[in-house]
């Protein structure tokens, strides 16, 4: 049972400058990054009628949202019959999923679904990483259970889910380490990546924990940058720039307590109920998959959505990534082409669908996937946070 | 180095009207777990309705208080200025019920001795309004 019978249908996308420290508000990356994908949809921002986007004009941490979606409306004059924005979805590309129903069904034609972050600026002058760290006096919502033992960061909460992996299915550190590889083998060969200087494993394993068994190239890197993505009905993609991508099936399934902790099996996730529930909308299945983009907020998480995907065994995802080869771009499933939010920036999920479309065009430059695939997944979020989209191009 | 002693500071919790007894049970020494008084199941975090039966007969009751690490982070980074690292944070599943878990710190012993099955027994560290759960090594009694 499929709720979008190819209806919903991806015609652009854009992304923003991406760096450290830009000095731009968010608010203004968002802007640009929007402005782009219409642009590269051939859609003009008067035919733009609906906005999506994660998580919303408010995050309890600086730097985590750039614009809500009316401020999106606001800054451009958009006349729209549809929007909506929060965090209270299958993720970073929750807004995704929701506007691939809202064209499907007819209350939108063209939707800009956006992501933007401002998190190294935010961090500018501090000392914090990664955290989500303290927005208020007192713990509250998730991080009443976590920050008062001194688990401020997710870097903490995977830590644990991962060392439980480690320990019931062999997993080692230098498995682990081949995510972080090969997204910087990919990086190198995307301008727009942040850190594209080779990594070793010696580099890898002479990096300083940060809570083990993650490492400080376990975790992502925060920047400043946003993404957009156009959805659009079908009946309304003709004509336009690009082929339209369809949108085959979406993972919006939550089928254990949304806790990170109290899931009855530890070495899984929110992304096998995901996973699970795209797989039930399509005859599609992991085999069908040309190349796998998949969120990397720390590395162990990427291995956590090749399993859930059903790409390996239950436990075997580190023997799957053994020595890179698979995972590379001239192998049997490249993983994080674009250098992941590991290398290229934590662009917070969309900029996984964002590849998976050059991917699917054959756009993407220097890191192109030969022969060009024509099914591409993205997934986005960790922990009890998940959500995935399978994309495909005809 | 090990961080066994109370911290000079933690980030505390706002209890909710579900958590109040989890953060002030330890006033009494009682680690207070949410029950189902209809099944007879535990769970946690604390909600107004068993998510196995679906009761609103439930309520917050001593647990035993021992249980063994599920899953340890050995937390090396430092996020607050007057809590350093490292220090071990656990989730710790209770006997009372195998899958109930609390996430929390183990104290009483080097880092590097904790390993995930290691029974441990809960301790408390009052703060003000509330009273921290934390774990200790069973063997360190």
């Amino acid at each position: 049972m499929n709720p979008l019978n190819g209806e919903a249908v991806i015609t652009g996308v854009g992304q923003s400058e991406v760096g450290r420290r830009l000095g731009r508000s968010g608010y203004d990356l968002t802007i640009e990054a929007c402005l782009r994908a219409m642009h590269d949809a051939g859609v003009d921002p008067d035919d733009v009628d609906g906005v999506a986007t994660y998580p919303g004009a408010r995050a309890p941490v600086p730097g985590m949202t750039g614009a809500g979606a009316m401020q999106l409306h606001d800054a451009l004059g958009l006349k729209t019959r549809w929007h909506m924005g929060t965090s209270e979805t299958a993720g970073q590309l929750g807004p995704v999923m929701s506007a691939c129903l809202a064209v499907a069904t007819g209350a939108a034609n063209h939707v800009v679904c956006f992501r933007s972050v401002w998190e190294s600026t935010a961090q500018h002058g501090g000392d914090r990483a990664s955290a989500l760290s303290r927005g208020s006096s007192r713990a509250t919502g998730v991080f009443e259970w976590f920050g008062p033992f001194g688990a401020m960061s997710a870097a903490t909460w995977v830590g644990m889910l991962a060392s439980r992996y480690m320990h019931d299915h062999g997993l080692t550190r230098e498995q682990l380490a081949q995510v972080a590889l090969i997204c910087r083998r990919h990086a190198a060969m995307n301008p727009a990546a942040i850190y594209r200087d080779p990594m070793t494993l010696d580099d890898y394993l002479a990096s300083r924990m940060i809570s083990s068994p993650l490492c400080l190239y376990d975790c992502d890197v925060p920047a400043d940058g946003a993404v957009a993505v156009v959805v659009s009905r079908r009946a309304s993609s003709g004509g336009l720039s690009r082929p339209p991508i369809t949108v085959e099936a979406f993972g919006h399934g939550v089928a254990e307590r949304h806790t990170w902790d109290q899931r009855p099996d530890l070495t899984t996730m929110g992304a096998h109920d995901a996973a699970a529930s795209m797989w039930e909308q399509t005859m599609l299945g992991p085999g069908d998959v040309d190349v796998m983009e998949l969120y990397d907020g720390f590395s162990y998480i990427a291995l956590q959505w090749i399993e859930a995907l059903g790409f390996c065994e239950k436990g075997a995802a580190g023997r799957y990534v053994e020595g890179g080869h698979r995972i590379g771009l001239d192998g049997e499933r490249p993983l994080n082409t674009q250098g992941g939010q590991l290398s290229a920036g934590r662009l917070h999920g969309l900029g996984f669908l964002h590849e998976a479309c050059l991917q699917l065009w054959g756009a993407a430059g220097e890191r192109q996937v030969v022969p060009h695939p024509a099914v591409v997944v993205a997934a986005a979020g960790g922990g009890p946070i998940a959500g995935c989209v399978l994309v495909s191009i005809k | 180095m090990s961080t066994t002693e109370r911290p000079a500071e933690r980030y505390l919790p706002e209890p909710t009207w579900e958590s109040e007894p989890f953060w002030t049970g330890g006033k009494q020494r009682e680690l207070l777990i949410y029950r189902c008084r209809a099944c007879g199941h535990w769970f946690h975090p604390p909600a107004p309705a068993c998510w196995r039966c679906r009761s609103q007969n439930v309520g917050p009751e001593p647990s035993v208080g021992t249980g063994v690490v599920a899953a340890f982070s050995v937390n090396v980074q430092q996020w607050l200025p007057r809590f350093p690292p490292p220090y071990v944070v656990a989730i710790v599943e209770l006997d009372d019920e195998p899958d109930v878990r609390v996430t929390s710190n183990v104290f009483g012993c080097e880092p590097e001795a904790v390993y995930i099955g290691m029974p441990v027994i809960v301790d408390f560290e009052d703060w003000g309004d509330v009273s921290i759960p934390i774990f200790r090594p069973q063997d360190s009694l």
